[in-house]
């Protein structure tokens, strides 16, 4: 038997934003729905105080043949309302959905963003004294999105505890108070978002080699990292660079023991985490040898054609033991920088290319 | 942050998902909820609306009505079999449409019961409470039958509805049991298909009972509770001198011991089953 969850045992306080991180298959959506009543644990105990939204995605179910006023009635009871109490809210939740000219229409005539819309408005209108939430801060347009942040503020304010499953750092630093991190069913790290965030980073960076946890924090035994900066032609660092350039990124590390040989790498990652570009070189020196001695100082530049779209960028740097021994080091945005300048293209890079368009004319048809 | 929030009350233990589980006034809530939308979206989404759930027993009542008293002449000599054949239709009609319904039921409401704490035992007993309602309709149509007969009301017809209530609980027991089989073992569905025809012919619907003339037939029809039950119905709504009771169908009030014991047996194994496996259901989807 498949066991999802081993030794998970954790508090979450009333009026906390509390925020499950990890990989797909850790575990997380399990406990949400253990904690949600839709899988019985075999063994322990799960303990709440007060009435839970009993949902762990939005819009289930909804029935595509009911108008949206019937469908917010049966989801309004299955939040643990009566129906009276849901008739009462009906136009608050279509006020917040912005939905008011549309309560008669089928929802399957809904826009799968109306849906949402809705699905997220009943759920805030339900009253309920814990939240589940499987990822669905996303929703809708800016507007409405801010919005829905508004409305988790007044939440919290008003003592509601939310848990929020979601492998998006950028969601849990910003909304929760607090945070877990699992990976194959076992708490990793329990604590500050910022901290969960970083271990997150690491877990993802190093799948290659997960047995070695050890050698993954900032500044091990091994190796300790100098500094990784950008810098010009002439060697002055820089926060900004400008697209169509050369990016030069240099890092400096020391060997705090002797060793037999490292790896140094980096990627780069967009705002949003999206990992754009890696590379890496082992560490040798001009005789081919690569032993390392206790004290020694490494250099690594790299020089890169910056077809970077603007916005902003980090650099993460990990540095591996000789052999594929694993990670010696890996230190989560050792610097980060702007782009500007530039074509107006969307998405993360312009890659160099032509292009043309021809006109023939028509006669052959 | 905690001087502002007001305690929402003592910490309770989570037992996991189970039959009825998320307390009392929302199962009941839910099941007439989900009963009546799925009533109105049958018959509100079609052109004739709720004539549908008349025509569909009425067509059947006029063929085998038809095939019965012209074609095989069973039904020609007994005075009251239209009345007899209606009655027996409408009520297997329920009985059929309820637990053909409820067998997918679970597994077809896959959404809920996967992402959401749903009481399961409300899926199976909205698919009765829906045929229920297209029930009472008919039984409308069925006694303005009975009446243009020339059926005589008795004081026995107030014994009818403890028959409906048996059939509709029978009903329900076998409507959860199938629901939730049906989530581990598909081929119910194929099987219950020919189970319920089957059944239709193990109860006195097309044929009078003293038709049989087999006294150890009529004793192995009395094992089935449907059957039992419309024994009973026509006894007491017809009141004809010639029909059996079921007692006297069965040869005796104690031969009747192995329907009660069937029926019995089915709703506590409906019982047990539901509740064994409503927690893992999710799982198991």
């Amino acid at each position: 038997m498949l066991r999802a969850l081993d030794g998970i045992s954790f508090d979450v306080r009333q009026g906390e934003f509390f925020g499950i991180v990890g990989r797909n298959g850790s575990g997380k959506s399990t406990l949400l729905k253990l904690l949600a009543s839709i899988y019985r644990a075999d063994a322990g105990t799960i303990r709440m105080a007060g009435r839970l939204a009993p949902f762990i995605e939005l819009g289930v179910g909804f029935n595509p043949d009911l108008t949206a006023r019937e469908n917010v009635l049966l989801n309004g009871v299955m939040m643990g309302l009566t129906p009276r109490e849901t008739r009462a809210r009906l136009d608050a939740v279509v006020e917040f959905a912005e939905l008011d000219e549309f309560v008669e229409l089928k929802l399957k005539n809904y826009s799968s963003g109306m849906l949402i819309r809705l699905a997220f408005s009943v759920m805030l209108q339900a009253d309920a004294d814990v939240l589940l939430i499987d990822e669905v801060l996303a929703v809708g347009d800016a507007a409405f999105q801010q919005k829905c942040a508004d409305a988790f503020h007044d939440l919290k304010a008003g003592g509601k505890t939310i848990v929020l499953v979601t492998h998006e750092m950028t969601t849990v630093e910003e909304y929760c108070d607090r945070a877990m991190l699992i990976d194959d069913g076992s708490i990793q790290h329990i604590g500050d978002p910022a901290a969960v965030g970083r271990h997150y980073l690491q877990l993802n960076f190093e799948r290659g080699s997960p047995e070695d946890h050890e050698a993954t924090r900032e500044g091990s035994d091994e190796v300790r990292l100098l500094g990784a900066w950008i810098e010009d032609a002439d060697g002055a660092r820089l926060t900004n660079v400008e697209h169509g350039t050369k990016l030069r990124l240099r890092v400096e590390l020391e060997a705090m023991r002797d060793l037999p040989g490292l790896g140094v790498g980096f990627s780069i990652a967009n705002a949003d985490g999206i990992a754009v570009f890696d590379s890496g070189i082992t560490v040798s020196r001009g005789d081919g040898s690569t032993e390392l001695a206790a004290g020694e100082r490494i250099a690594v530049s790299a020089e890169v054609e910056n077809l970077l779209n603007p916005g902003r960028y980090f650099v993460h740097c990990g540095v591996n033991r000789a052999q594929g021994a694993g990670v010696a080091l890996y230190v989560n945005s050792a610097t980060d920088f702007v782009v500007f300048g530039g074509g107006p293209h969307s998405g993360i890079v312009s890659l160099p290319h032509e292009i043309e368009a021809t006109v023939e004319s028509g006669e052959s048809r | 942050m905690s001087d502002r929030v007001r305690a929402v009350g003592p910490l309770r233990e989570v037992h996991g998902p189970s039959a009825v589980g998320g307390g009392a006034r929302r199962f009941f809530d839910l099941l007439w909820l989900l009963s009546v939308t799925e009533f109105k979206r049958t018959y509100f989404g079609t052109v004739l609306g709720y004539v549908w759930s008349l025509i569909r027993p009425l067509m059947l009542f006029g063929v085998l009505l038809f095939v019965f008293t012209k074609v095989f002449k069973i039904g020609s000599e007994l005075p009251n079999y239209p009345v007899l054949l209606l009655l027996g239709i409408v009520l297997f009609t329920l009985f059929s449409e309820a637990t053909q319904n409820a067998v997918t039921s679970v597994v077809s409401q896959e959404g809920v019961v996967r992402k959401t704490q749903f009481p399961r035992l409300v899926i199976p007993l909205a698919t009765v409470l829906t045929s229920s309602f297209n029930f009472c309709l008919n039984l409308i149509v069925v006694f303005v039958f009975i009446l243009a007969w020339g059926v005589d009301p008795t004081w026995t017809w107030l014994l009818f509805p403890f028959a409906v209530l048996a059939l509709f609980v029978f009903t329900c027991a076998v409507s959860t049991m199938l629901s939730v089989l049906y989530v581990r073992f598909r081929d119910v569905a194929i099987i219950w298909v020919v189970l319920s025809q089957v059944l239709f012919y193990a109860t006195p619907v097309l044929y009078p009972i003293e038709l049989l003339e087999d006294p150890r037939i009529e004793q192995l029809l009395m094992v089935n509770p449907i059957a039992v039950i419309f024994e009973q119905v026509r006894v007491w709504i017809l009141a004809e001198p010639a029909a059996p009771t079921a007692a006297a169908a069965a040869g005796g009030a104690l031969h009747l011991l192995p329907a009660v014991a069937v029926y019995v047996g089915v709703c506590a194994f409906s019982v047990w089953i539901f509740n064994r496996d409503a927690p893992r259901i999710a799982e198991d989807l």
